[in-house]
């Protein structure tokens, strides 16, 4: 059973065009930062959004949660479309649905305590308020891994990894189903890095949540996610359960991705797929399969075509035109 | 090998408002020629610290307070501000990790790359015209081996007319222009994306194989280390704490905090099993107590490990800074 069911989102944002341009009759430039995206998470899974800088894999969690008001598509969370929601009732689920941010420094605000920062959203709905507010939150803190005694602190007392605690506590406290995790793991060193993961699961399974988590790390993506989904350009190449994405990958964007990653003692068995350059700017993407440009597979349908995604395995998608020829980009490169 | 760089029990110093501070607290290390030393710690742990030192860029607040530093024969600590200056750029050579803030957004691509040659290059003809044609053939030379497309038209650009991955491969190019015979690279991925993470690296390590040259590889990433350095040294709160060739130390690391490392990265086959994350926090470093700067930290600290504890041998090439190796062997 899907909590969560995205059916072709799009954020696109329009550029502003300047005086001079307007008077030659220019056109607006459109960045597609999402395009056509669909996919699901299932109650109590860890969905990974795998995907490089400047995908669009940010833009598409916060899309979900109406943060950045989608350009189109649906959203539909426990039977209820968040898309149509009028202003009260989406502030209703949002209790539901919360989101941690990467940078644990900029999304705290320097002027509010601790127990404000936590306790703001047991006041904007009505949870609690007072002592009762107090209790909680202090609760809520105890549970991250903070003292009670810290929570009159301002953020720049903590280090990183407490701050990104606090991160935590402040999505958790209205007791949400749903948590988009934004990298929340990205500016911190290893071995603090290891103690969120650690949290953040034993959260999970202790009060039965699910996440999207979206995160540029194949190795916490793979570590932690039940299914994974790789984003490219603002669209999902691939998707499927974690074991099969990542032990079979079968578009060739992701098997260039995760043979660029450094692997630790075992040395590598496959060979490495160098991509060749950068990724294409999304203000204007190439046309077809929006990887052609690099992709070292790449024949000539591939740049008029969008590839339609198609099963490859059990619920194992990818959108790639040569997938039948059963070509793999590690073979082919050997 | 013979060694290039040889530097003994370094200690760099910060004054703050709040007291001393001491980033690298007796470090010591050698680098052979051609050889590849991956740095790997936390931040705050030092490294890059060192490696400022070793190249004389540490500015008040800060001073180097003791050690000696000697590169190929030479004692850099004993050098004027301008032998210094001849040495750097030329011989030694340092990439940043933030590659936007390190180059100079006013100057191009061209101008930046030019000025190391002007500086230290006594081989350019001397007549004007000549002098131009060459400065010119090298900056494209440069630029192409680092594999930047029409390099030509792309050395009249600026900085910010480049990506990330582009802009670290300028820096790169910079720092190689004078055929350096080391190579001091600050988390050069750092800031990029792993598919132009792998296309950085290999640069280096394809320059480095052409060119002869040693490279010191800064980085927290074990893996970047484990794929492309020969030895490892691993920094924590200031001071090395174990080091040796690469292999070794990953597969059967000694410190209980280089193991405490590998321990918490996740990784896809750990799925499932709990990882084992360091507990707490790196100590501060202001105001230490001359002893084991992990022991709050680690899962085999004894009371006698509350003493100043040197760097042991722990078989052949390797060192640790531990009392409870045998418990780790």
């Amino acid at each position: 059973m899907s909590l969560l069911e995205v059916t072709n989102l799009s954020k696109h944002y329009e550029g502003r065009l300047s005086l001079a341009q307007r008077l030659t009759g220019g056109r607006k430039t459109v960045v597609r930062a999402v395009n056509g995206v669909s996919l699901h998470v299932n109650k109590g899974e860890v969905l990974g959004l795998i995907g490089e800088s400047g995908c669009g894999k940010s833009t598409l969690g916060r899309a979900i949660l109406r943060l950045h008001e989608p350009t189109e598509g649906k959203v539909v969370f426990d039977g209820e479309d968040v898309t149509a929601l009028s202003p009260p009732a989406l502030k209703a689920i949002r209790r539901r649905m919360q989101i941690i941010f990467q940078d644990p420094y900029a999304s705290l605000n320097p002027r509010r305590t601790v127990a404000e920062i936590v306790g703001l959203p047991l006041a904007l709905h009505d949870i609690a308020s007072g002592d009762e507010a107090r209790a909680i939150t202090t609760q809520v803190l105890q549970r991250v891994g903070l003292q009670p005694d810290q929570i009159d602190r301002y953020p720049h007392q903590f280090s990183g990894g407490q701050r990104q605690r606090i991160g935590i506590a402040r999505a958790l406290v209205s007791n949400p189903e749903f948590i988009v995790c934004d990298e929340p793991v990205s500016a911190l060193d290893v071995s603090i890095q290891a103690q969120i993961i650690a949290l953040l699961l034993e959260l999970k399974q202790e009060l039965g949540l699910t996440y999207l988590f979206i995160s540029h790390d194949i190795s916490v993506i793979g570590y932690l996610s039940d299914r994974v989904a790789v984003m490219y350009l603002g669209e999902i190449v691939e998707t499927g359960p974690v074991a099969s994405v990542l032990d079979n990958p079968r578009h060739p964007y992701t098997q260039s991705l995760l043979s660029a990653v450094p692997e630790i003692g075992a040395k590598r068995a496959k060979g490495r797929v160098r991509l060749q350059g950068d990724l294409p700017s999304p203000l204007n993407p190439p046309n077809g399969c929006k990887f052609h440009t690099r992709c070292p597979l790449a024949i000539p349908i591939c740049q008029t075509v969008v590839p339609v995604s198609q099963t490859v395995g059990a619920e194992h998608f990818a959108a790639c035109h040569r997938l039948e020829e059963g070509h793999t980009l590690l073979e082919e490169t050997r | 090998m013979t060694v290039l760089l040889e530097v003994t029990n370094l200690r760099t110093e910060f004054t703050a408002r709040a007291g001393l501070v001491r980033a690298v607290d007796g470090v010591s290390l050698q680098i052979s020629r051609g050889e590849c030393l991956g740095v790997v710690g936390e931040s705050g742990s030092g490294k890059s610290v060192t490696f400022s030192s070793i190249m004389g860029l540490v500015r008040p607040p800060g001073h180097v307070t003791q050690g000696t530093i000697f590169f190929d024969g030479r004692d850099l600590r004993g050098m004027s501000a301008e032998e210094m200056r001849g040495v750097r750029g030329r011989d030694i050579a340092m990439t940043m990790q933030d590659a936007l803030t390190a180059l100079n957004p006013a100057l191009t691509v061209g101008e930046q790359l030019a000025e190391v040659l002007i500086a230290h290059d006594e081989t350019l003809p001397k007549g004007r015209a000549a002098r131009r044609a060459a400065i010119r053939d090298r900056c494209v030379e440069m630029l192409g081996l680092v594999g930047i497309p029409s390099p030509d038209s792309r050395l009249r650009q600026y900085p910010h007319e480049f990506s990330g991955g582009m802009r670290q491969r300028i820096m790169i190019a910079i720092a190689l222009a004078c055929r350096p015979k080391l190579l001091i690279a600050d988390e050069p991925t750092t800031a990029l994306d792993v598919t132009i993470q792998a296309q950085v690296l290999e640069l280096i390590s394809d320059i480095r194989g052409q060119m002869g040259m040693a490279v010191a590889l800064i980085t927290h990433d074990l893996g970047v280390v484990a794929e492309h350095c020969d030895r490892v040294m691993v920094m924590y709160a200031g001071q090395v704490v174990e080091e040796g060739p690469t292999d070794d130390v990953i597969s059967h690391p000694r410190h209980p905090y280089t193991r405490g490392l590998l321990a918490s990265i996740p990784r896809p086959a750990l799925r499932g099993q709990p990882l084992t994350p360091i507990k707490g926090q790196v100590p501060n470093l202001m105001g230490l107590a001359p002893q084991c700067r992990f022991h709050s930290r680690c899962p085999l600290a004894q009371p006698d490990c509350l003493v100043e504890v040197p760097m042991l041998s722990a078989g052949p090439g390797r060192r640790a800074r531990c009392l409870r190796l045998e418990e780790t062997s």
